[in-house]
């Protein structure tokens, strides 16, 4: 193949210059397989440079200097994202030239070295693909404040500060610190009876005035959000509740300029450059309907030149990286006091239902009827809905039920009461294994994989009695509410074995913590029963649906201990409580198995927030399991363990 | 549902004190087939409720050449074995219903799945 320096120096060619000839033929077979540049040997003006790309950290300036060495350049093109740039010279001699001396080169980018590859290239395949346009109602005002302003404003913001008139947090991706009001990470939403004592900073007031004075605003904001990005650091993509605040969102940026990523729900999306010292107005469709967000990173693809304040394109010409600082936002808000009435009810909470079912029944029991009223809400209604992703997150089988199964004589009559989606009815073919589920849907995906299944209660199983050599019930039984349910549950468990069968019970324990040994739970470890997917990325982008305060609905006394709702991967601080189940997945997975009932209403797009359900569960404490079942008539507990988490027992029923 | 499952399947309707066998009110019966697995199938047989698996069995059709008695040494009667597999194992209920012969009550059958819930009154 091609190396000037071959023939320039025509000399035999040293160690050195043979690895340097075999990398570069490497970078271009690399360059034609990957993305489709073929490389020729005969000198042109063009030449691609291999690893000088924005993909590599490499920023124009940089890469600019090194290419001004050789020669005049005509243009740079550095496409978004690639490892490699394109360089116009005014001839194929000067391309010739910067070929033989900078091949080879190493350069320094952002902590590591990258050693940049020429070839030639007969033409410069690279659209350009036209400007985006900001979305609709969006604007950002460079040089909005001044250095000063800048600088009184931020040293206006104590972070050092620990106080209980303005609410401050680490969150996990930042800093925040709330005026006026208290922003709530758990409900996206503010209490509007709850003012902070201390509201928005009169330093703020000069430039509030002149946002008012020009325009942008009808009326001063009741609500401050200061948030502190480090380099590396962002917010999901979210929207601003709508009922919590009005129209429009001002955003001041400062201490250094960031990218912000805007989503509308058909999938157009536009990455807009906030410079330090800008105002963001977000005003309707951009304020309602798109999300906002920033991605997590430390280096931005922004414009070389031209106006800061606009739009990333992709535009090759004229593209560079900037190296993130450390950058300060001021949120503006004035809290919304009537409902919503935007024209984007899809995305509007004042306007649609919330995707979780709206709880009404988070107390504790206190007779039968509302047991069986929080189980229907807490655990029934909610399997059905979340079946499918559910399903998908339940398929290896717990390993020491797996053994109870396949010790279990052959011709065997199993009954799995609480089966789910089957994992545990196809493990041992010897034995005719039947499961049932109050979730239709599971019970549908059982159906599906070929096993023998039906719709039915726990308490209620309408199976013949004394017919089982074997029942299981793995994590249900802690899905009962009262301690009275929990007992029949076992009861009809044991009514199904015939005399000398044997039932395995599994439930969630207390002690998710045991002889030192933390339970996969806790260490999140993936695919098991009771792991729940990890919570993305931070509160913010879930739309949790608030569990509304039922005991003043009802009018029941302060004696009913309220269900608190369990944050996962954590210890139990009660042994009733709600857990969080984040659906995930929703597009891909509802149609699947039936169960799509309630996927239309929920039906938004990919950016827009997870549902969350809540699961009755109540877990288990050390011996607990063992005084339940010796409650029950007929039957001996042939041994009890912790598995992982969970309270087990083997119980066999003797003759009467 | 196979008829192994109705075989074991009861109503448990409140009040109802016979709620065994239940009637089958197919309206689409599907067969399958399914690996025979003679000593799969023996072991079974002193499970079933005979008689219930032979009504059952006539109710749908699909009675092949089953006795009304279970026939001695059925271990080694190959034919026997193959019919009985053929009907418990293979036919499949996929739309109707299976009704309490005491109350009336319907249970339905939809997509294969029998769906016992009982409403709270019933309970």
């Amino acid at each position: 193949m091609d190396s000037r320096a071959e023939n320039v120096k025509a000399v035999r060619k040293t160690k050195e210059e043979k690895k340097l000839l075999r990398k570069q033929i490497k970078a271009s077979h690399t360059l034609l397989k990957h993305e489709g540049i073929n490389t020729v040997s005969q000198p042109t003006e063009y030449l691609v440079v291999a690893n000088g790309g924005l993909g590599n950290g490499v920023c124009r300036v940089q890469l600019q200097e090194v290419l001004d060495g050789a020669a005049t350049v005509v243009s740079l093109l550095m496409p978004p994202n690639k490892p490699y740039a394109f360089v116009t010279y005014t001839s194929s001699d000067d391309a010739q030239q910067a070929h033989t001396l900078l091949n080879g080169q190493q350069l320094q980018c952002q902590g590591q070295m990258v050693t940049l590859y020429f070839s030639y290239v007969e033409r410069i395949g690279c659209e350009q693909r036209e400007s985006a346009d900001l979305p609709p109602g969006l604007v950002v005002l460079e040089d909005y404040v001044s250095q000063e302003e800048e600088a009184r404003l931020l040293q206006a913001v104590d972070w050092a500060e620990h106080d209980n008139v303005t609410v401050h947090k680490a969150l996990k991706h930042r800093r925040v610190k709330h005026y006026g009001y208290e922003f709530r990470y758990d409900n996206n939403n503010v209490d509007k009876d709850k003012p902070l004592p201390i509201g928005i900073p009169a330093v703020c007031d000069p430039v509030l005035q002149r946002c008012l004075k020009d325009g942008h605003i009808s009326i001063f904001p009741d609500q401050l959000t200061v948030n502190q990005y480090e380099s590396g650091q962002g917010i999901p993509p979210h929207i601003d509740t709508h009922s919590a605040f009005e129209d429009p969102i001002l955003s001041l940026s400062l201490g250094a300029k960031t990218v912000m990523g805007f989503r509308h729900p058909d999938g157009r999306s536009v990455a807009v450059v906030l410079p330090e010292r800008s105002l963001l107005v977000m005003r309707g469709e951009s304020r309602f309907l798109w999300t906002h967000g920033i991605t997590p990173r430390k280096f931005d693809m922004v414009p070389a030149h031209g106006s800061e304040g606009s739009v990333v394109t992709s535009d090759p010409s004229n593209l560079t990286l900037n190296r993130r600082g450390t950058r300060t936002s001021f949120t503006f808000r004035r809290l919304r006091h009537a409902p919503c009435v935007c024209p984007y009810p899809s995305v509007c909470d004042s306007q649609s239902p919330p995707a979780a079912p709206a709880p009404d029944a988070p107390s504790l029991p206190r007779d039968d009827g509302d047991a069986s009223r929080l189980e229907a809400q807490f655990v029934h209604q909610v399997y059905e809905e979340i079946a499918s992703h559910f399903s998908s997150t339940r398929h290896s089988p717990w390993p020491r039920v797996r053994d109870f199964l396949l010790a279990l004589p052959a011709g065997g009559l199993l009954a799995d009461v609480g089966c789910g989606n089957g994992k545990y009815l196809g493990i041992n073919p010897e034995v005719m294994s039947v499961g049932c589920d109050r979730s239709a849907s599971l019970v549908q995906i059982c159906i599906e994989r070929g096993f023998q299944a039906f719709v039915s209660d726990a308490l209620d199983v309408p199976l013949r009695g004394a017919t089982c050599d074997a029942c299981i019930s793995i994590a249900v039984i802690h899905h009962f509410s009262t301690q009275e349910r929990r007992l029949a549950a076992v009861t009809e468990l044991v009514r199904l074995l015939k005399p000398g069968g044997r039932a395995l019970i599994y439930v969630w324990a207390m002690e998710q913590e045991y002889n030192k040994q933390k339970s996969k739970y806790l260490k999140d470890s993936g695919d098991k029963e009771n792991t729940q997917p990890v919570v993305g990325e931070g509160g913010h982008s879930v739309k949790q649906s608030p569990l509304p305060d039922v005991a003043e609905e009802k009018g029941s006394t302060e004696s009913t201990p309220k269900l608190s709702v369990h944050t996962n991967r954590t210890a139990f601080n009660s042994p009733d409580l709600l857990v969080p189940w984040h659906l995930k997945g929703e597009e891909k997975n509802t149609c699947k198995h039936g169960g799509g009932s309630s996927a239309d209403a929920k039906a938004t797009p990919a950016p827009a927030p997870a549902p969350v359900f809540h699961r009755y569960y109540h877990v288990f404490q050390k011996g607990e399991l063992e005084r339940l079942c010796s409650l029950v008539k007929d039957v001996e507990i042939r041994t009890s363990y912790h598995d992982q988490g969970n309270w087990c027992v083997v119980l066999e029923k003797v003759p009467k | 549902m196979k008829l192994l499952t109705h075989n074991m399947l009861t109503s448990h309707v409140k009040g109802v004190t016979k709620g065994y066998p239940l009637l089958i009110k197919a309206t689409e019966v599907k067969v399958n087939e399914v690996e025979f697995n003679p000593q799969f199938i023996s072991r079974m047989i002193p499970k079933l409720e005979w008689s219930a698996f032979i009504q059952a069995a006539e109710g749908l059709g699909h009675l092949q050449n089953l006795p009304s008695t279970v026939v001695p040494e059925f271990e080694n009667n190959e034919d026997f074995l193959r019919d009985v597999h053929k009907v418990l194992l293979e036919v499949e209920v996929i739309e109707g219903c299976l009704q309490c012969p005491e109350s009336g009550r319907e249970f339905p059958i939809s997509r294969g799945v029998p769906n016992m819930l009982l409403n709270e009154d019933e309970a």
